[in-house]
């Protein structure tokens, strides 16, 4: 047989189907980063960016205070959501596991994520009329008579932290929801039928049985966040500025280049340690 | 007994107040859309279409809404034919370092658009690309390509490896086994993969935001209409891209989800 001959003529086609992809995934993804990681090193010369090939960025971000702070005020406000969240969510994951019937479930899910679906921009403008000065929280509250002044609720990290737990939560109600429905009933049958109390079935069973949802979903909470522009700048104001916000900053007003790669560069660093923290749940193949 | 009715109330009033925070900004947003006064906040004054009107009257919000669909539609198709023939690639043949190339074209989606947006900017400035739609459109092939890969590529079974084998053994070319045979079987996870993928690119906002100069996408657009404060007509265009991606959800479900449970 000319199994080998075939073989070959069959791999060349296949490195044709495969090469477009990984072409466009080198040319636009993977050189765009090192062209990224040097100009990192390079530092700003009026309007020109010269190759200087040294870390006085990296040096010159652990120096400036308000360079720095960014990525603490980033660190801070994340930590924040992905733990209210999760915390948010399991519970309404388990109620549509457990208490909404079956054939409802899809549908509750479905409605659960719709509001997903408008634009980032449009759902950060949708809090700011919830909580801006004159916006829906103070008007009714001022209606109601409970207030005189309207609350500070806008431009502060607390908006900031409602606009994120509020895209968070249904990304955490699915991926744990994804968790619970699989895990087999009689699990916690065998636990109950065993001796175990309703809480310790919960901790000693199904908690555990649904930490890679968790983890799953509180590692795309924390890379979505820390990552983002658009919810600290809309609602969080201008008061404490994000890690985003800063690399913005550096572009827009300043022209900064060098520094807005290198305050990337620590960004991605950060997001590569919470892979690092997260990956033994994170290991999903292709079975 | 009591203490299960008690637990059933709980639950379902916590499912019913945090379906209320879920929808709050929703449902605001879409009612003072049809404010009758000039700012969309309480008081609701009466119901008008007026801002609606002034929507599409705007001819930089049109003009912007026409390219987020070009780019959009543009950019999925782009992203949905190099991911399939990626898929058919890897999932059917054995090649070297398959594990690494599935890697490599899953990567981008670990790493944050901004970040992806920023190394695009400093590479085209560097060799002197002028910004455009078409920038904005290669921006969103990146982000797209990763998930119509993965999505091609996790539902491309063995069942059909095996019709694939027959349809070859018949005497099709293999670009006729991919078309004719292997396409059709999965359509369903193609057109899933293709409607997120314009899902994804129409509500994009930041590769876009930087990618872009003269012509923009509808986000930027919108983005640039924050800075007036609170004002129905902001109201009046997020209702109108809200109500366009829940129409492309709704088709996905009807098409592509119906069609899998028929099977």
């Amino acid at each position: 047989m000319a199994t080998a001959s075939l073989e070959q003529r069959e791999n060349r086609r296949a490195w044709g189907f495969v090469t477009p992809a990984l072409l466009w995934t080198v040319a636009f993804f993977v050189i765009p980063f090192i062209v990224m990681a040097a100009i990192s090193l390079a530092t700003r010369k009026g309007r020109e960016i010269v190759m200087a090939w040294n870390f006085d960025n990296y040096i010159e971000f652990f120096e400036k205070a308000h360079l720095l702070k960014g990525l603490f005020v980033s660190l801070e406000i994340t930590f924040t959501v992905t733990i209210i969240s999760v915390i948010l969510a399991y519970p309404l994951a388990w109620i549509i596991a457990e208490r909404v019937p079956q054939k409802w479930q899809r549908m509750a899910l479905i409605m659960a994520i719709l509001p997903f679906w408008t634009s980032y921009v449009v759902r950060s403008y949708s809090w700011l009329l919830v909580l801006a000065q004159n916006g829906v929280i103070n008007n009714t509250l001022t209606y109601l008579g409970v207030i005189s002044e309207p609350l500070e609720l806008a431009s502060t990290r607390t908006a900031a932290v409602i606009g994120f737990v509020h895209f968070f939560v249904m990304l955490l109600t699915l991926t744990i929801y994804a968790n619970l429905v699989q895990m087999p009933p009689n699990y916690r049958r065998a636990a109950a039928d065993l001796g175990a109390n309703g809480f310790q079935v919960f901790w000693h069973v199904v908690l555990p049985l649904t930490l890679p949802g968790i983890m799953v979903g509180a590692f795309l909470t924390f890379v979505l966040c820390i990552g983002d522009y658009i919810t600290p700048q809309i609602l969080g104001g201008n008061n404490e500025l994000a890690l985003p916000q800063v690399i913005m900053l550096q572009l827009g007003r300043r022209a900064d280049f060098p520094m807005a790669a290198t305050l990337s560069i620590i960004l991605m660093g950060v997001v590569t340690l919470a892979y690092i923290a997260c990956a033994r749940w994170l290991k999903m193949e292709r079975t | 007994m009591i203490s299960s009715r008690f637990a059933k109330l709980l639950s379902w009033s916590y499912l019913i107040a945090l379906y209320g925070f879920i929808f709050l900004p929703v449902a605001v947003l879409v009612l003072f859309s049809f404010q009758d006064g000039r700012l969309p906040v309480p008081p609701f004054n009466g119901a008008t279409l007026k801002w609606y009107g002034e929507v599409f009257a705007d001819s930089r919000l049109m003009s912007a809404l026409g390219n987020s669909l070009i780019v959009a539609i543009g950019s999925a198709t782009v992203a949905c034919v190099l991911g399939f023939c990626a898929a058919y690639a890897l999932a059917r043949f054995v090649l070297p370092a398959s594990r690494l190339q599935r890697g490599l074209l899953i990567s981008p989606m670990t790493v944050s658009y901004l970040i992806i947006a920023l190394g695009l900017l400093t590479t085209f400035n560097w060799i002197g690309v002028s910004l455009s739609l078409w920038t904005v459109g290669i921006g969103h092939v990146v982000i797209n390509l990763p998930l119509c890969f993965a999505i091609i590529y996790a539902s491309m079974g063995d069942h059909q490896k095996n019709i694939e084998r027959a349809a070859r053994d018949l005497g099709a070319a293999e670009w006729q086994v991919m078309t004719q045979v292997s396409a059709p079987m999965l359509m369903p996870s193609i057109l899933a993969a293709f409607f997120l993928s314009v899902t994804f690119s129409w509500d994009e906002f930041i590769i876009a935001f930087l990618l872009s100069r003269f012509d923009v996408t509808l986000p930027v657009e919108i983005w640039s209409m924050l800075r007036s404060g609170l004002n129905p007509k902001t109201n009046a265009v997020g209702s109108v891209v809200f109500l366009v991606s829940v129409a492309l959800l709704l088709i996905l479900e009807l098409i592509v989800f119906r069609r899998t449970a028929k099977k």
